[in-house]
């Protein structure tokens, strides 16, 4: 067991010499460099769709999660009795940790968007809205509803349930589809690079002949192409790294008017993530090459 | 050192050898010969255990080569130098550093072998040669880099096949002679060549047994050798 990193660690660091023993061969070397940068460019994006999809979830679950409107339909002369009512209701609710009516300021601000800046409020039917911050732990739900339809006809409780559920969802589906990207990049990436492998260790067969001949373990031989792959895929998904990072930092600034598609960047530790891609790359051709070459020595038995 | 006890191979449906039975004992000097196509080179490769026999056992510094996996099989090759006769080289590397591939692949420190390594090349006639690529050399260059390669892990057995093959007669005297060489330091030489004048000429030097490949048996050469 204790073996297995030492053995690991020798066939990738191993013996500088070895790298020379096999040829310089242009197809596959050029194949995994172009391939491992591809897919690291391709990478750095479904990284920033899934973490952004992720950081997009955790604000709607958090900040709706917390908050409720209730809101008052009644007419005009009793809108600011059933208003109070609502209020000390809430005020004595267990759970409900501040209520409050939005002014008509706000409740035009909110319209705005729709039906521009100077909307004549008072002669409009615009229910009261009330917001209502939950505490730890929450309030009864059903509950409240019931007290506040015998009290408060006119009220309405929206918990934000029916909407926030489908959008918290979708952006943690984004999510999920952004690592099932990656998982898929890097499986497009292996694929390629043991085809590379298999092309390099058919065309040096000759070369695994004599190097069997003077006494080479498998170990040593496979250890030769190894590092040749990794090394590449290292440096293309380096690359590749490097263009996909030019490329999310032109995206546009996060804003409120952009919405979702302009918060597709890496924020605070996941820049950390970015830099593990060139490592998943190289780690990915490491097991690619071994298992290539593995399989092509048993052969050539 | 090198046991062959009753060896049959057989490929592609037809036997090549039958009933093979020899005993190399250190020290000794074999020539293998035969018309071409004999079997020769079959042979040497059951000896350093490129080929498993079809039947019989061979058995190479005790161990009994069918029971090896693979990488026991790489540190028997390790005592075994083989010189081919088309010698093959990595053509991408100086003639040095094919000469020093053993070396390189059994993980040795060629910096502390370089001494060994130049004195080797000069007793080859190859210290000049050293920046060489192999396809740059001429045949008999080929063939003494080849003999270098083969010796400089001061194997215990020395396995050539037809390694005069492709050089004037000249040439060929010099690398028999080097041969002997390795003879007289206590080094197993088996030779497989069909140049019968070659092997005369040998045993005026080195006391030779001499094996042929007959119908698919071995048998020891008559005295017209």
């Amino acid at each position: 067991m204790s073996a297995a990193p030492g053995r690991i660690r020798a066939l990738f660091l191993g013996d500088p010499q070895a790298g020379r023993v096999v040829p310089p061969s242009g197809f596959t070397a050029h194949l995994t460099l172009f391939a491992s940068g591809a897919m690291a460019f391709l990478a750095v994006f479904a990284l920033a769709l899934s973490l952004a999809s992720g950081r997009l979830a955790d604000r709607w679950a958090d900040e709706l999660a917390k908050s409720a409107t209730l809101r008052i339909t009644a007419p005009a002369g009793q809108r600011a009795a059933q208003t109070d009512a609502a209020l000390e209701i809430l005020r004595q609710t267990p759970g409900v940790a501040s209520a409050r009516a939005l002014s008509a300021e706000e409740q035009a601000a909110l319209l705005a968007p729709w039906l521009g800046a100077d909307i004549p409020m008072d002669d409009l039917p615009v229910p009261q809205l009330i917001e209502v911050i939950e505490g730890e732990p929450g309030y009864d739900g059903a509950g409240l509803r019931l007290r506040l339809g015998a009290e408060v006809p006119g009220a309405v409780l929206d918990d934000h349930t029916r909407w926030r559920r489908p959008l918290v969802e979708a952006a943690n589906s984004l999510r999920r589809l952004g690592w099932v990207s990656i998982a898929l990049i890097a499986g497009a990436m292996a694929a390629m690079i043991t085809l590379a492998a298999n092309a390099a260790l058919a065309a040096n067969a000759q070369v695994i002949e004599v190097l069997r001949l003077v006494g080479a373990r498998d170990r040593y031989i496979a250890g030769a192409f190894i590092r040749r792959f990794t090394l590449r895929a290292l440096i293309g998904a380096g690359v590749g790294v490097a263009l996909g990072m030019i490329g999310v930092a032109l995206l546009p600034e996060a804003s409120e008017e952009g919405g979702f598609l302009t918060g597709l960047g890496f924020r605070g530790v996941g820049w950390l993530w970015v830099l593990l891609v060139p490592v998943l790359g190289a780690a990915v051709a490491f097991a690619a090459t071994w298992r290539a070459a593995t399989r092509r020595l048993k052969e050539l038995t | 050192m090198i046991e062959l006890d009753n060896v049959a191979y057989s490929y592609g449906g037809g036997e090549l050898l039958s009933d093979v039975s020899v005993r190399l004992t250190p020290g000794s000097f074999h020539f293998l010969t035969g018309p071409s196509g004999a079997g020769k080179t079959t042979l040497l490769k059951l000896v350093y255990g490129a080929l498993m026999p079809t039947a019989g056992s061979v058995r190479a510094f005790g161990a009994d080569l069918r029971g090896l996996d693979r990488d026991q099989t790489a540190l028997l090759r390790r005592k075994i130098g083989v010189v081919h006769q088309d010698c093959r080289f990595l053509d991408h590397l100086p003639v040095a550093e094919n000469i020093a591939l053993p070396l390189t692949v059994s993980g040795r420190d060629l910096a502390a072998e370089s001494a060994n390594l130049g004195e080797l090349m000069a007793w080859v006639g190859l210290r000049e040669r050293a920046d060489a690529l192999p396809p740059e050399l001429s045949g008999g260059e080929r063939q003494r880099a080849a003999l270098a390669r083969a010796v400089i892990m001061s194997p215990e057995l020395i396995v050539a096949d037809e390694p005069t093959g492709n050089v004037d007669w000249e040439m060929s005297q010099r690398l028999l002679q080097l041969l002997v060489e390795l003879n007289r330091m206590g080094k197993t030489v088996l030779i497989a060549s069909h140049d019968l004048a070659l092997i005369r000429a040998a045993k005026n030097h080195v006391q030779a047994r001499v094996l042929r490949i007959s119908n698919r048996r071995l048998q020891l050469a008559g005295a017209d050798l």
